[in-house]
């Protein structure tokens, strides 16, 4: 069973219909003891690391996360700013991330992207596989996945990194370490590639 | 690479999707739930879905209609219409809207733009400008309550604010060429380009695919977006659902 942590984010939802349509159980899980519950988390995200943070650190899911996912090895898969929060800090915010990933979230210099548009970047964009992991089989890296942000995930130690994407620089758009993982696209919007990817968390041995 | 995109854009007018043309006619070409799970399988890079009732009759956001259309959509979904307060916005996206459309309310109070913004991140935020040709003199006028009413702003000031605000996508939409399918109007769409640094997306005229691979070849990543030619097929306008297969949307997009 597969627990999607409801902290008002809209994308769950959409993540819930693909689940839905592939016949794989989940719950989306409003109180941090149901987190005991399942075998594997999703951390979604659309919105701001703070508020993001803050909901977790005040609702009594930030103990239990760390014990589950750093005590207990509980997969995670933590979704755009789900992924940013796995980070020590991020300069959209004042509050410390989970500190999971030795990682810091820094925003996109507009003067490093070429050519209009700059920020936010938006839209389809490729990956680059760096690391080979059961999280991107079957994926299509060239068709890739949608990315909506203005932030990005800088990994302080190389061997987290699981795909890169070029936006102006090459950034990291995909993370796993162990039993944490993290991409900075939305799979619950990038059709058949997305499909995949959440099948892969969901129905494969990750650690 | 980051791509351009192609989007289908919807407009919602009595609960059922409706194509005009200069924004007047309004011709039913179907039911918006059915619309999204056809697009849904052709896998369109995003969705807009406009309500042009919401606003020109003061009408809010039918939250209800949203619900089902975010989770219905397999794609990313863009929703506009009659949204007046950052509460509608964070309400909207909170149901599974990746972005919402706002146009005439911040036309008409631009601090409502940055409540907005604080509420769901800016990037979240894209702004519908709707314009229609001036008589001999040339430039642009901005229209807003469906075209109904002429805005006291010029465009150039207007795209100028929304640069400095970093709102996170402009959409111009040119009232003339809407639902003609005779082409976009490449003077505003280069007008616009030069004076913001966001993502941009077009709509009004397209009639072909050619249409959409001339602007991308110009302006390498761009929204593209059309109503009456994913709706609409051959001379006499029959409905028929369409997009880009995954071949001519290579094509399209320059891809070898």
């Amino acid at each position: 069973m597969i627990g999607i942590v409801d902290y008002g984010s809209g994308n769950l939802r959409a993540i819930g219909n693909i689940y839905d349509r592939l016949k794989i159980d989940y719950r989306i899980i409003n109180n941090p003891n149901d987190l005991k519950l399942v075998d594997k988390i999703i951390l979604p995200g659309v919105g701001d690391f703070d508020q993001t943070m803050q909901m977790l650190n005040e609702s009594g899911f930030r103990e239990i996360l760390d014990e589950l996912v750093l005590g207990n090895k509980v997969p995670v898969l933590g979704i755009c700013v789900g992924l940013q929060i796995l980070s020590k800090g991020s300069e959209e915010g004042q509050l410390p991330g989970l500190g999971w990933i030795n990682a810091n979230v820094k925003k996109f210099n507009p003067d490093t992207i070429p050519v209009k548009p700059k920020l936010p970047h938006l839209g389809w964009n490729s990956i680059e596989i760096v690391k080979n992991s059961i999280l991107l089989d079957k994926i299509d890296p060239e068709e890739g996945f949608y990315f909506i942000h203005n932030y990005f995930f800088q990994t302080n130690d190389s061997s987290d990194i699981l795909t890169k994407t070029t936006y102006g620089i090459d950034f990291v758009s995909s993370v796993a370490r162990e039993n944490i993982f993290g991409v900075q696209f939305h799979p619950e919007k990038s059709h058949q590639n997305g499909i995949l990817l959440l099948k892969n968390f969901a129905i494969s041995k990750l650690c | 690479m980051l791509r351009s995109r192609i989007i289908p854009c919807l407009l919602v007018h009595n609960k059922g999707l409706v194509k005009t043309t200069k924004f007047k006619d309004p011709k039913y070409v179907g039911d918006p739930i059915n619309a999204v799970k056809i697009f849904n399988e052709k896998e369109v890079d995003e969705l807009m879905v406009l309500d042009i009732d919401a606003s020109a009759l003061g009408k809010e956001p039918d939250l209800e209609m949203i619900k089902n259309l975010a989770a219905e959509c397999r794609m990313p979904f863009c929703y506009g219409g009659g949204i007046t307060t950052a509460e509608q916005a964070k309400a909207i996206i909170k149901l599974g809207a990746e972005k919402i459309a706002v146009s005439s309310a911040v036309i008409n109070d631009i601090n409502l733009l940055s409540r907005i913004g604080t509420a769901i991140g800016m990037q979240s935020v894209v702004v519908v400008i709707d314009v229609k040709k001036k008589g001999f003199l040339g430039g642009f006028d901005i229209y807003i309550e469906n075209g109904k009413k002429k805005a006291n702003i010029k465009l150039v000031d207007l795209l100028k604010t929304l640069n400095t605000l970093k709102v996170g996508e402009v959409v111009i939409n040119s009232i003339d060429a809407d639902g003609t399918m005779a082409g976009y109007d490449i003077d505003l769409i280069e007008l616009v380009r030069n004076s913001i640094d966001m993502p941009m997306t077009v709509i009004g005229g397209a009639g072909s695919f050619d249409d959409f691979s001339n602007l991308i070849s110009k302006y390498k990543t761009i929204g593209v977006a059309a109503g009456s030619l994913f709706v609409f097929k051959g001379k006499y306008r029959a409905v028929l659902i369409s997009y880009p297969s995954k071949e001519e949307k290579r094509k399209i997009l320059g891809i070898s």
